[in-house]
């Protein structure tokens, strides 16, 4: 009897022990989250402050800029322009 | 005789003892009672009291969502940024850390002073909103108490100018005040949402309690326009706005099969970026907001029903009188005074009084039922805030010179996208389109107003207008078949029409054997020395349909004679 009474002393500290620790567990793991979730709002900021750099680089009235003056594009006289036409579905 | 009085002494009355132990009883039922109360009764309060202590409900702010044109490119982008308040009675600052919080956030110690005193009351003052990223910084290694930052979102517009009125812009609460901003204001929001978590001492959440209401972010709102046709659109007008010393202008392009608006630009325009000086005008949108006498532009109108009725052929002629027709006390004038014309050159030739002429011989109650059915004296339903519907009276209170008038375009008010919506109607075979701001499925039927032979008809009419022989010859472009027609009134000033203050206008579309664009342009007081619109406008239309076309793809409908391409002899060469 006695030896019963022990043998569930230990299985109940046991078991005071691992809720502990699965506690601590679980806060560990939450608070890992938590900033895995910050780093990814971070990102995302990242993300829109890209999207708004790459949308001023890429300003239609800049791309027309460099292609003029840089790379001294211009448009083809209409008279050099060949228009193909695939197909008469396609076209459509 | 010890013993007996020993006994005598300890043997206290029964009732003492019993006193006692009544009285522990007591104490004990009410200590019982009132644990019993607390845990059975109270104890929802006690437990939210408790919870108090350390839970706390975390608001889960939501992204406004983005503005794109048709190809994806964004017009409006939220990113956040800091804001920074103060609780003044909480706030522990001697006078150097105070001095030291104005220089951070780059104000005046006078100005930081005030803003305190005004929040005293109030235990909550911004002292600046939305700060960049690295004052923010500045600020919190400053360590104040009672001085915190908060995260808002800020609205960056990398279409700027461009696309300034019609976007719109947001205020500092992140809610739309102009625009397209505006007009979708439910549907980008969004809406915040919030958590109810357990905070340790240290301010670190520590679990989630309780449910957690998601943020909904806001929807992105992808607008019908096309950024490289809006980009060359305001390009073409602000040189046009430039070089003819003009008070303001619009463009719109409409894309004939879906209704749906490739551009709408006007100048002058604005940064919405920076609104630190901005005035009224700039901010109106006037292709959809300012209603204009539209003047000859609305000549076709007036010679389709005449031809949809059966009152005139195009060849018809008209006795133009030399240029001077008198209706009671007025008198109609002709810039190209002539003895008669047909039909077609009265619309290639901008006759007011062949117009009006053929506008006294119709019913007037017919000519008014066209130009509501092409949307005149009705708001275009965008969904745009503030636009316009334009003048158009009922036809009961016509008097005779007013029919003839309207005929061409005097009397009647429109709007720029009314203009253009009209002129669907001739792109379309007779079937008028439902226009739109936000990208669309494809084509979309049309109301029918005037048959197919008519509108074919005017069609043919307002390709003879860009002749070399009509008044818009400078419309033209290469490679495509353009018609249109050209249009300057004189402006209304306090009710009569200045001498010297010319609208002009031109309304056009192409390529005509099969149109695909119709191109409105609107040049406001154009004041270097030429007004027609034939000369102001025209030139614009050309080159904004021209542009246009070519960066849709349509197939070239009048294909000038090819140069031999070098590639191209080689290649013949080689093969022969």
């Amino acid at each position: 009897m006695a030896k019963l009474t022990l043998l569930l002393l230990g299985v109940l500290v046991g078991c005071a022990l691992g809720l502990v620790s699965a506690q601590h567990e679980a806060r560990k793991l939450y608070a890992a989250r938590e900033q895995a979730q910050s780093l990814a709002r971070e990102l995302n900021v990242e993300y829109g402050r890209l999207q708004l750099e790459a949308g001023t680089w890429a300003r239609h009235t800049r791309i027309a800029e460099i292609a003029r003056r840089k790379l001294g594009m211009r448009v083809p006289e209409p008279r050099r322009v060949r228009s193909v036409r695939l197909d008469r579905e396609q076209a459509r | 005789m010890s013993v007996a009085t020993t006994s005598a002494l300890v043997r206290l009355p029964v009732w003492r003892a019993r006193l006692v132990l009544v009285l522990f009883l007591l104490g004990f039922a009410v200590v019982a009672g009132r644990s019993g109360y607390l845990q059975a009764v109270r104890t929802a309060f006690l437990q939210e009291k408790g919870e108090a202590r350390y839970a706390r409900v975390i608001e889960v702010p939501a992204t406004r969502g983005r503005i794109l044109d048709r190809n994806g490119q964004a017009l409006a982008i939220s990113t956040p940024v800091k804001s920074i308040w103060a609780m003044p009675a909480e706030l522990e600052a001697d006078r150097p850390q105070r001095a030291a919080l104005a220089k951070a956030l780059g104000m005046r110690s006078s100005t930081l002073k005030r803003r305190l005193a005004a929040g005293v009351e109030r235990d909550f003052v911004y002292l600046k909103r939305q700060v960049p990223p690295e004052t923010a910084r500045r600020v919190a290694g400053l360590n104040l108490q009672g001085v915190f930052e908060q995260r808002e979102y800020r609205r960056y517009y990398p279409g700027g100018e461009i696309t300034a009125q019609l976007v719109g812009f947001t205020g500092v609460d992140d809610a739309g005040q102009e625009g397209m901003e505006l007009a979708y204001q439910s549907r980008l929001a969004g809406t915040a949402g919030s958590r109810r978590v357990i905070k340790d001492r240290r301010g670190s959440l520590v679990e989630d309690i309780g449910a957690i209401r998601a943020a909904q972010d806001g929807h992105d709102l992808v607008l019908s326009i096309d950024g490289k046709i809006q980009t060359l659109a305001y390009g073409a007008l602000k040189s046009a706005v430039r070089r003819h010393r003009a008070k303001a202008g619009a463009v719109i392009v409409v894309n004939a099969m879906s209704g749906e608006v490739l551009a709408l630009v006007n100048v002058p325009s604005y940064n919405p970026n920076n609104r630190a000086k901005l005035a009224g005008g700039r901010l109106r949108n006037r292709a959809l907001t300012d209603a204009f006498e539209p003047g000859s532009t609305l000549k076709p109108l007036t010679i389709a029903l005449a031809l949809e009725i059966g009152k005139v052929t195009p060849r018809t002629v008209v006795e133009t009188d030399a240029g001077q027709l008198t209706i009671g006390n007025y008198t109609i004038r002709d810039a190209h005074p002539a003895r008669a014309m047909s039909v077609t050159q009265v619309l290639q030739k901008s006759s007011n009084i062949g117009a009006a002429k053929i506008a006294l011989g119709l019913p007037s109650e017919a000519m008014w039922d066209l130009f509501r059915r092409v949307g005149l004296g009705t708001a275009p339903q965008l969904g745009f805030p503030g636009e316009a519907t334009g003048r158009l009276r009922h036809y009961r209170s016509w008097r005779p010179i007013e029919q003839a008038t309207m005929a061409y375009g005097h009397g009647v008010s429109v709007s720029l996208v009314q203009l253009a919506r009209a002129y669907t109607v001739f792109a379309r075979d007779g079937e008028l389109v439902p226009l739109s701001l936000v990208r669309g499925a494809g084509v979309v039927d049309g109301e029918k107003i005037l048959s197919t032979e008519t509108a074919r008809a005017v069609r043919a009419m307002l390709e003879a207008a860009v002749q070399p022989e009509g008044t818009g010859p400078r419309a033209r472009v290469v490679g495509w078949r353009v018609a249109g027609k050209t249009g300057t009134s004189h402006k209304l000033v306090n009710g009569s029409y200045a001498p010297d203050k010319y609208l002009s206008s031109f309304v056009g579309f192409a390529p005509v054997s099969a149109p695909r664009l119709v191109v409105a342009v609107m040049i406001d007081e154009p004041s270097a020395g030429e007004y027609y619109g034939g000369v102001v406008a025209a030139p614009v239309f050309a080159q904004v349909i021209m542009g246009a076309l070519r960066l849709l793809g349509v197939p070239l409908d009048a294909p000038p004679e090819p140069l031999e391409l070098p590639g191209e002899t080689d290649h013949a060469r080689e093969s022969t």
